[in-house]
This record gives C-alpha cells, sequence and structure tokens, in this order.
C-alpha cells in the first residue's frame, strides 16, 4: 500500500473500502473482549467458522471478533448484523443451531434470547435489551461493529477523518480553541480542563514537546481503557495525533499496563499500519507534519498512573513522583513540554473535531461535559462497562442499567474513584455522577470504577482492603504517604481482627488529614478517602467493631462463627467433605454441627451448601 | 543457565536506550520466569546503567521477581471486584491446597502462588489465572480440580 498523501486521498480510499462493503449482508460478531475471552469466546468464533463451511454459507456471511460489547455479564455475546439479533452467553455446542437456523432461515431462536429479568419477556434485538438502551455511546459506539485488528474497518466507520480535517483545515490554536469550546476534562479522574492543558504545553518554549497516552489503568474494578484499546485502537492514535499537531509534538507515546497483553499488541498494530497508510511518521496525509509513535510497557505499579510518576518510569527509572510546584507542560518527560491525557480523553477527541464542540457541550452537566464509561462491578446483577452521559445519578446506573443488586441483596454502598476514592452510601444514591457532586460527597470520579456493595459487605474491612492496597503501592518517596498510610492500615487490621481501641476512631481521623495535607502526590493526598468517608457515613461499623466486637456484616473472620441451622440441614454431608479442617460432624440426613475449636472461619461450608444452613453471626 | 547473548539480543532490540530498561527486563522475565542477578549484571554492562539503577528498577515494580519462581504461576485477583467476591477465600484455598503464601513457590518448583490488584476481567470475579489461562467465578471449592490439571501425575498429587 502506497502512502496517502492528502486528505482527498483518504476520502477516495475510504470510498473503495466502503464499495468492497455490503451493509445488508449477514455478519455474525463475537465480542473478543478480555472477559468474553475468558469465557471460551474464541472457541465459539471458530465454531461458527466451521458451522459456515460446513453448510457452505462461508461466503454469504462474515465472521467478525470484534472489541468487547460491554455486558460482560452474559458473555460470550453474538449479535447478528443486520438485524441486530442478540444472543447472549452463547457456547460452541450452541453454534450450529444458530447456523442452521438464524443465518440460514431467519429463525430466531427463542431459547437462546436475552431474558429481561426484571419483566421476565424475552428481547431479540440488542437494542432493545436495558443494559444498552439506557445508554449513550460515543466512545463505545464502534466496539462492537469493527474487528480492531483492522484499519479498513476503522476507516469504513469514518476513521481519521478527523485527523484529515485538522490537518488540512485548521491550524493548531484552532485545533486547541476546538477543544477549549467542548469543555472536554481529563477522564483520568482529575478532570483538568484538555484545552488549557494543550495550550500551556504549546505555548511553552522549546521545540521538542512530547505527548502520552496514559493507559496505566490501575485502578482495581476499572478497564475501560482496556477495553478501548482493545475495542478501537485507531481511535485513540487518531486522537493522540490530533493533540500532537496542535501543541506542537513530533514523538508521541502510550503508556500501558503489561498486565493487559491483548491491548498492548493491538495498539502496536494499528500503530504500524497507520504507519504503513501515511496517517503516522513522516509527512502525515501529505502535510508536512510528522510524529513518530512507541509503546512503553509498564510493570505493575500503581502510582505510575500519577503524571509525574509515569514519565519518570518512562525515563527507564523507578516511578516516583515529583513535586508539581512545576507542571509537566513546562517541564515533564526528559524535562521536555509534555502532555499526557488518559485513554478516554485522547479517544473523545475525534468526536469533538468532527461533531463539533457545541455538539460535545449538549450532553452531560454545565460543570461536566460529554459522556462517561463507568465500569458497574460488584455485586451488581449487570456487570459491564456502561457509557452514560455524565450527571446521571447513581440509582440510575445502578437499577436500571446494573439490574439492580445480586440475589435480591440490598445495596449498602457505593466505591467510587478507585483504592482513593470513596464510599458513598445508599442514602445519597441519587447522587448525580459528574466531577464536582462526586468531590461534594466526599468520593471522586477517579478513572470510572463503581463497585457496588451490597448489604453483606464490612465496611471497616472494605477500608482497610484499600489501605492495604494503598501502603503497599505507595511508592515510599514522602514520609506523610509512607508512614501515615501504613498506621492507618496498621490499626484498621487491629480493628478487624477484634483488637481495636477507644481512641481508635480520633487517631484514623487525625492520620488521614495528616496525609491528606502532606502527601507529595495525588496517590497520597487521597489515600485516605476510604478511611475518611466510611468513617463519615459508617461510623456504627467502626464502633461495632471497637466496643462490642462484632461484625455486623458477617466479614471480619475474628468476630463471627458459623454454625449449622438443624432445621435447614438435611445432613448431606457436602459442607464435611470440603471442610480442610475436619471441624464438621455428623451421620447421613442428620443434622451437622461445626466444631468452633477447629473451625477456621473460612467460609467453604458456607459456600457449598445448597440448602442455605450455615449462620454467620 | 542464563544465555548472555540472549540477553545482549533483548538489549539490542530497543536500540539500548535508557527508557527501554523496564522492556529489556520484562522481556527477560518472560524468559525466565524471573531476573536472574547474571542478567541484570549484563544489561547495566551493555546499557551503560549503574547496577544499582537496574537493581531499583526490577526492585520497584511488582511484576519483576528477584527469585527464581515455578513452572506454573497461580495468580489470584484481588481488585475490589474480586476481593469482595471472595478472592481472598481462593488465596487461602490454594495456600492451604499447596502449603504456600502469596510470592512463594512450593519446594518442588512446580507452582508459585502470586496476587495481582486487577486484571480487569472483573465480570468474571473472583478469577484464579493460572499460566495466563483464565478461571472465571472460581469456587473454593474448585480450586483443587484446577490444580490437578497442573500437577506432573495425579498420583503425585494424591500423595502431597
Amino acid at each position: 500500500m502506497a502512502k496517502l498523501q492528502s486528505a482527498t486521498e483518504l476520502e477516495t480510499w475510504r470510498k473503495d473500502v466502503l464499495a468492497t462493503r455490503d451493509p445488508n449482508k449477514q455478519t455474525i460478531t463475537i465480542c473478543g473482549g478480555t472477559g468474553c475471552r475468558a469465557l471460551e469466546g474464541q472457541a465459539v468464533s471458530d465454531a461458527f467458522h466451521a458451522g459456515l463451511a460446513a453448510q457452505g454459507l462461508a461466503s454469504q456471511v462474515d465472521v467478525k471478533m470484534t472489541g468487547c460489547h460491554g455486558f460482560c455479564e452474559r458473555g460470550p455475546l453474538v449479535v447478528i448484523f443486520p438485524q441486530r439479533i442478540f444472543y447472549p452467553g452463547v457456547t460452541a455446542k450452541a453454534v450450529p443451531d444458530i447456523v442452521s437456523k438464524t443465518i440460514a432461515k431467519g429463525e430466531i431462536i427463542e431459547k437462546l434470547l436475552y431474558e429481561d429479568p426484571a419483566t421476565g419477556k424475552k428481547i431479540t434485538y440488542e437494542y432493545d435489551v436495558p443494559f444498552y438502551r439506557e445508554q449513550r455511546r460515543v466512545l463505545m459506539e464502534d466496539n462492537g461493529l469493527i474487528d480492531p485488528t483492522s484499519i479498513e474497518d476503522y476507516v469504513a466507520v469514518g476513521g481519521y477523518k478527523a485527523l484529515a480535517k485538522v490537518l488540512s483545515e485548521m491550524t493548531p490554536d484552532q485545533v486547541i480553541e476546538e477543544v477549549k469550546r467542548s469543555k472536554l476534562r481529563g477522564r483520568g479522574g482529575a478532570g483538568f480542563p484538555t484545552g488549557r492543558k494543550w495550550e500551556d504545553a504549546r505555548k511553552a518554549p522549546g521545540d521538542t514537546k512530547y505527548v502520552i497516552i496514559n493507559a496505566d489503568e490501575g485502578d482495581p474494578g476499572a478497564y475501560q481503557d482496556r477495553s478501548l484499546i482493545e475495542g478501537n485502537p485507531h481511535s485513540v492514535l487518531e486522537g493522540l495525533l490530533i493533540g500532537a499537531y496542535a501543541v506542537g509534538a513530533h514523538r508521541g507515546f502510550i503508556y500501558i499496563r503489561n498486565e493487559y497483553p491483548m491491548a498492548v499488541q493491538y495498539i502496536t498494530k494499528a500503530a504500524k499500519d497507520a504507519e504503513a497508510y501515511g496517517l503516522l511518521g513522516e509527512n502525515i496525509l501529505g502535510s508536512g507534519f510528522s510524529c513518530t509513535f512507541d509503546v512503553h510497557r509498564g510493570a505493575g505499579a500503581f502510582v505510575c498512573g500519577e503524571s509525574s510518576a509515569l514519565m519518570r518510569s518512562m525515563e527507564g527509572k523507578p516511578g516516583e513522583p515529583r513535586s508539581k510546584r512545576i507542571h509537566a507542560t513546562e517541564s515533564g518527560l526528559w524535562d521536555k513540554p509534555t502532555v499526557l491525557n488518559n485513554t478516554k480523553t485522547w479517544a473523545l477527541v475525534p468526536h469533538i473535531i468532527n461533531r463539533g464542540a457545541d455538539w460535545f457541550n449538549s450532553i452531560g452537566t454545565e460543570g461536566s461535559k460529554g459522556t462517561m464509561v463507568f465500569s458497574l462491578v460488584g455485586k451488581v446483577n449487570n456487570t459491564g462497562l456502561v457509557e452514560v452521559p455524565m450527571g446521571i445519578t447513581i440509582r440510575r446506573l445502578i437499577n436500571d442499567i446494573g439490574g439492580g443488586i445480586r440475589d435480591g441483596k440490598k445495596l449498602k454502598a457505593v466505591q467510587t474513584g478507585g483504592p482513593s476514592g470513596g464510599c458513598i452510601p445508599e442514602s445519597l444514591a441519587d447522587s448525580q455522577v459528574d466531577y464536582e457532586s462526586l468531590t461534594k460527597v466526599g468520593s471522586m470520579m477517579g478513572s470510572g470504577a463503581m463497585i457496588v456493595l451490597d448489604e453483606d459487605t464490612c465496611m471497616v474491612d472494605t477500608a482497610r482492603y484499600f489501605m492495604g492496597f494503598n501502603s503497599s503501592e505507595s511508592c515510599g518517596k514522602c514520609t506523610a504517604c509512607r508512614e501515615g498510610v501504613v498506621r492507618m492500615y496498621n490499626i484498621l487490621e487491629r480493628i478487624t481482627h477484634g483488637k481495636g481501641e477507644e481512641g481508635d476512631i480520633a487517631q484514623l481521623e487525625l492520620l488521614g488529614e495528616t496525609t491528606r495535607n502532606g502527601a507529595l502526590c495525588a496517590l497520597g493526598r487521597t489515600a485516605p478517602n476510604p478511611v475518611l468517608t466510611t468513617l463519615r457515613y459508617f461510623r456504627d461499623e467502626y464502633e461495632a467493631h471497637i466496643k462490642d466486637k462484632k461484625c455486623p456484616a458477617g466479614v471480619c473472620k475474628d468476630l463471627i462463627s458459623f454454625s449449622v441451622l438443624a432445621d435447614k440441614c438435611t445432613g448431606c454431608g457436602l459442607c464435611k467433605r470440603n471442610c480442610p479442617q475436619e471441624a464438621i460432624s455428623g451421620e447421613k440426613k442428620q443434622a451437622h454441627v461445626i466444631d468452633q475449636q477447629k473451625c477456621i472461619r473460612c467460609g467453604i461450608c458456607r459456600e457449598v451448601c445448597r440448602f442455605d444452613a450455615i449462620k454467620v453471626e | 543457565m542464563v544465555d548472555l547473548n540472549q540477553v545482549d539480543a533483548f538489549v539490542d532490540r530497543y536500540g539500548g536506550e535508557e527508557r527501554a530498561l523496564t522492556a529489556v527486563l520484562l522481556d527477560i522475565q518472560n524468559a525466565y520466569n524471573y531476573l536472574p542477578p547474571e542478567a541484570m549484571h549484563r544489561v547495566a554492562e551493555k546499557m551503560k546503567l549503574s547496577p544499582l539503577q537496574v537493581y531499583q528498577v526490577a526492585s520497584f515494580y511488582k511484576a519483576f521477581s528477584l527469585k527464581p519462581r515455578g513452572k506454573h504461576i497461580l495468580t489470584v485477583c484481588l481488585g475490589t471486584a474480586c476481593h469482595v467476591r471472595g478472592g481472598p477465600r481462593l488465596v487461602d484455598q490454594v495456600g492451604r491446597l499447596l502449603k504456600v503464601t502469596p510470592g512463594q513457590t512450593t519446594p518442588d518448583k512446580q507452582f508459585t502462588l502470586e496476587t495481582v490488584n486487577c486484571l480487569g476481567c472483573c465480570a468474571l470475579g473472583p478469577i484464579l489465572v493460572v499460566d495466563g489461562k483464565y478461571y472465571g467465578k472460581m469456587t473454593v471449592g474448585g480450586v483443587e480440580k484446577v490444580l490437578n490439571e497442573y500437577r506432573e501425575g495425579k498420583e503425585v498429587a494424591a500423595n502431597g
């Protein structure tokens, strides 16, 4: 392929690509996101290829492995185009039926359809499924349509149009003005206005400048950046190139977690393909503008998501942050002006250029414009990735899209903003989700992880979990974070082990405030949030642990005991066989008993019991 | 044995720039399952860095192991979603069956137990990964069956 020399040549190529495609041709798409692959999505894809070949349909039907569709809970997902027939949870065994009925004869297979748990009704089409219906998809729009390894697929849905427009019709200042007008704010969590960041870097003195994609998605429970790169890598790359042009950078990078091997592979391929077509590298689209691109893999350090730590890490050094008195836009990577934006921020840029700042402004709230992708995880029925306008309420997210809480339990709290975010109680579930509102209730946007906690969750244990995470991820450079977070963790350990003392709560609050004020970087400054918010909203649980030595949720091992409910126990012996301590005894068909001396409270008996006969208290 | 020529090749792959240090170390770790000291010294020499910087980087990032690891790496996800769905109980169960704690390797060098902060497959939690194969929605009771797939001969397993 000869390199494209102009915006016109790109359009000609796009026409050629579209001319070879029939929008009415039957296409089977299988979700190839990491979640669906783990559920044997590849085997389903292979089965379709084999099934179509066996029926002589291979040339009439396309089979495509796409990026993540978002509804991970029901994977592997299959959608049949053009009608968008939706079959969730497809196994390789079901494939021959789909081929011989739906593909060959257009028959819908009732038993494979999605059943709406709320109404019990079967739903045929993807767009009617409540999980999708209530969303507003911009970033994730093309994820289910395109093969992420095919640049033609991206071009067919309008890919690189924004880059061509910018290079042929707009000055860098005009690009920055458009992004500023869109009021786009950083999707990494802090919400800094993107246009201002670009303007600062553009105005900074010097000819050597850099742009970086932050794909070090370290927040546990967040995987939207990964899914975007795995599903639509070119969109991220296109956004980066537009930014590079706007700030005057000629070298771009992605810093990506090594835990995401497929995303690494896809972005690497995307860059190679883009370069082959003259969309990356020297003299892009004949405009005279050049920009190279390199992939930098992380090596497992949460703090590297912090901008200054990330840049040190890219230089081949330990990822320790430095004071932000000087911004990266003045002195970042190798002490040159640098723009670092989150993956989602970059990927939104082509949409803003194509559809205009006014369109972007029409979505969201006063202070938070556009859409945000959340990962809805934890004790919610429909786990997955959802894209919604900023400003939706937490309750709508959980009930209307997430399908409510698992197993009919009650919502207790929602943890947003990653390990240094906060826990928002059910009583505040009508709060809006945007930068300001989340901060007001003591949490933060973070990268969009939304972990739903039900009544079986112990809030003290949750705080302990996050402080354990934060203390092991503290880089150790500044004292406030290194010592403060560990001290808080130690106190929480004691409390959850039933050794809490009078005064612990006051001590936690003091340590929290001190760490917040004294830490060098955002990790340390926000690390006390899980403790401070649970103390604010769930103080009674702390008191129950400390004063009464009880864990109301039945989680903290030293404060609970397991026993068999004699009236429910059928004497099947399953718990007895599975108990690692041989602590359970009883005759067949007789109620069993747990020896409290031997019991280590591992919970296996409760997990294996089919009759709900194990009680925790 | 460490093949120093291979180490050289890893360094050359990235042109020897300082910024490639983590990439080089990741490749060495992929090849040897850990970072052998000889390899790290060779990297320092060849990239003209101080051994101190190489050790600093190797010990800073969680992906690197300075100790030899087992033939099979068992990784239990302890991200928040897996945590609330019982990830810690999986760690306990693997540990009980293999008599190791996270970070340790069995004496026969077959298994290393590790934990990770999030694999981004939260819908499948709790997750156990063995040598890159994902076992989603794992239960405590199902751990042994998975381990048996990787044990060398079931008789050994029954005795151990």
